[in-house]
């Protein structure tokens, strides 16, 4: 499907994260069904990448598939590579995918509570993963981690590293989390819905706080549904629907010249803070279930373009330009 | 448009006045039950909705907003205040009496999965009020077929449960459930929160319809501004168990007052808007358990003075709206 370059004028920079046709199914009890739809996409060095769809679209699934932690069974990943500096992480043993996660691929989930052991101080979880990747004396990792609590903006950082996680706020501990995601320095963060289960004044403080922690030469794949936090966060954007990849692009392409008919509805729905009480644009009908997803395009009977062809064939990823793409037959023969 | 079915727009005054209503919550420690302290979860809330409007509460987790709401409804005790519909002091209302109120005021609940009961189907959960209450006059089917197609259902959703549904469709539901018997006052608490984009802005959009049609009021409660922001005639602010600063939506959210609506709006991320270099609020929500003396804003406030740790506010008016805090 992608032979050339997304996006061209990015050459520069070096390609760290290269995924192609991903599959993923599951089988559950009422059958099987297909979470990730050939997904392909690259993340650059030092980028941002924002994936974005609703609730069930498979942006968690696809995510979680980078660093092969799609539990099996259920999951399945059907097919598709996944390159990551130069190696194919669909051929490497456990062993070899255990160096990489943690190491060089950290991960940053939405629940910190569920994310930390309820077990074990603070200060333990922390310099397990030092240690594990490291070899480093116990005293010099507990300094460490240490530190990055204070980086992180933890009040009395030696204190709070014997304590439990249950004792901190929900902000507090999703700081944890972005210390322990950052202290080996990866390659690759991937952040599903860091700030979902927190308050926007404290969603506020977490971005600033990734913005200013992350390395100029570490990527991110932010994995959320909430557009404004992709606006303030992302290089550029993949847009999911039921599955698949609709459309990609730059922040402002998306945001400013959507072409998928899903991004310019998803676009209108967003309630905007003018205190005018416009009636909002909503998208009508609602997502397929992941069992019966129609032949051709998955949006098309939400879509007010659908034509006949739509119901017959899934539409491949036109060039809109400069790396800009949708998936949808309306931009097929338009001047990029 | 303006049917004015349930509401005597005649009369005069608001239709729900809350007056200085204060809940706390006891904590009990020790071997006797000591109360030992109190969660000031609403700490002397006053406010007033009128007929056929619709009042915004936002605040962060643990303001108070859903205790707020839980109280109208009668569903928590109230410590001190008073709560009035229609001039009625629900205090000093019988049983009996409070069970004919219930029926002026309903709730929907942010998760309709846990506020629709898995067991019984549809057409008995929206009819279940009107059942109770004897109301059905024809048959059951009709009374359910009619609030369905109010909600935007069809009629073959009678007779299934609600994990058939997706979460849209279950708050459609439980929408159809809430306006079935006619109410006056309806509260949203965190009614379209759990829902995506798309399918919030349906439910939001067949709520105002729902309004209009019904002349009902709406209590609507949110963490969610922008939601807020798009539904609310009045927005109130609440913070730590009180209301920071109340008016008109569009003049709080065009040019907020207090310092704490200020940062509420700065925070929200807007799509095309840098606001990379926005001031933010430093440090936590403080524990209701021991809200800091003076204004409760205090110990995070970007522009606190040496009176606010000292001093509480009151509520002034200010520019056409009610605003608790010393620069004003």
């Amino acid at each position: 499907m992608q032979t050339t370059d997304l996006n061209l004028q990015d050459e520069q920079k070096e390609l760290l994260l290269s995924v192609r046709d991903l599959t993923v199914s599951f089988s559950v009890d009422d059958g099987t069904f297909t979470a990730a739809d050939s997904i392909s996409f690259d993340v650059k060095t030092g980028e941002t990448v924002g994936l974005v769809g609703e609730s069930g679209c498979g942006k968690s699934v696809t995510a979680l598939s980078i660093p092969r932690l799609i539990p099996s069974p259920p999951g399945t990943i059907e097919s598709g590579e996944i390159w990551f500096e130069g190696q194919d992480l669909m051929t490497l043993n456990s062993s070899a995918l255990r160096d990489i996660r943690g190491r060089d691929i950290s991960m940053i989930f939405q629940e910190p509570l569920s994310a930390l052991s309820p077990l074990h101080r603070i200060g333990q979880q922390m310099i397990e993963t030092i240690l594990l990747h490291q070899d480093k004396p116990r005293k010099q990792a507990w300094e460490i981690a240490e530190g990055w609590l204070k980086k992180v903006g933890i009040p009395d950082a030696g204190d709070r590293m014997f304590a439990y996680p249950f004792q901190l706020s929900g902000g507090m501990q999703q700081r944890i989390m972005i210390a322990m995601a950052l202290m080996l320095s990866p390659r690759l963060i991937i952040a599903d819905e860091p700030t979902t289960a927190l308050d926007v004044t404290t969603q506020a403080q977490i971005f600033a706080l990734i913005r200013d922690m992350k390395q100029h030469q570490t990527s991110m794949l932010l994995i959320t549904h909430d557009m404004g936090v992709v606006w303030e966060m992302c290089d550029r954007i993949l847009v999911m629907y039921a599955s698949r990849i609709v459309e990609t692009g730059s922040r402002e392409d998306v945001f400013f010249n959507p072409r998928h008919p899903y991004t310019i509805g998803l676009l209108q729905a967003i309630p905007k803070l003018t205190g005018l009480r416009e009636p909002l644009k909503d998208i009508p009908g609602q997502v397929p279930s992941p069992f019966d997803y129609p032949k051709g395009c998955h949006f098309q009977a939400r879509c007010v373009f659908a034509m006949d062809r739509c119901r017959e064939s899934s539409p491949p990823a036109y060039d809109c330009g400069q790396g800009h793409r949708a998936a949808c037959f309306l931009m097929e023969g338009r001047p990029a | 448009m303006k049917n004015v079915k349930n509401c005597d727009e005649t009369k005069s005054g608001p239709l729900l006045r809350v007056v200085d209503l204060t809940t706390w919550f006891p904590v009990k420690r020790g071997f006797f039950s000591k109360t030992a302290a109190y969660v000031r979860a609403v700490d002397g809330v006053s406010l007033e909705i009128h007929c056929g409007e619709t009042l915004g509460l936002v605040g962060e987790s643990g303001c108070g907003k859903t205790t707020l709401g839980r109280t109208i409804l009668g569903l928590e005790k109230t410590t001190k205040g008073d709560i009035l519909l229609d001039g009625y002091s629900m205090s000093q209302l019988t049983p009996k009496e409070m069970n004919l109120l219930r029926q002026r005021v309903q709730v929907i609940f942010q998760d309709p999965m846990s506020s629709l009961n898995p067991r019984m189907t549809v057409i008995d959960i929206i009819t279940e009020g009107l059942v109770q209450f004897k109301k059905i006059e024809v048959s059951k089917v009709a009374h359910a077929n009619r609030l369905l197609a109010e909600v935007g259902l069809s009629e073959d959703a009678l007779y299934r449960f609600p994990h058939e549904f997706s979460g849209g469709q279950r708050q459609r539901i439980a929408i159809a459930r809430a306006i079935s018997l006619r109410p006056e006052l309806v509260i949203c608490d965190e009614a379209v929160s759990a829902l995506d984009v798309s399918i919030q802005a349906q439910v939001v959009n067949l709520l105002k319809s729902l309004q209009e049609r019904y002349h009902l009021s709406l209590l609507f409660i949110s963490h969610d501004l922008s939601v807020v922001s798009n539904i609310a005639d009045r927005t109130a602010v609440m913070y730590l168990g009180r209301i920071v600063e109340a008016g008109n939506t569009a003049d709080i959210v065009r040019a907020p007052l207090h310092p704490y609506t200020k940062a509420l709006i700065a925070a929200v991320p807007v799509p095309g808007v840098s606001r990379r270099d926005r001031v933010l609020l430093k440090g936590e929500i403080p524990s209701s358990l021991s809200p800091p003396p003076g204004c409760p804003f205090h110990p995070r406030c970007p522009e606190v003075m040496p009176v606010c740790s000292q001093q509480e506010p009151v509520a002034k008016r200010v520019d056409g709206r009610e605003v608790a805090c010393h620069l004003h």
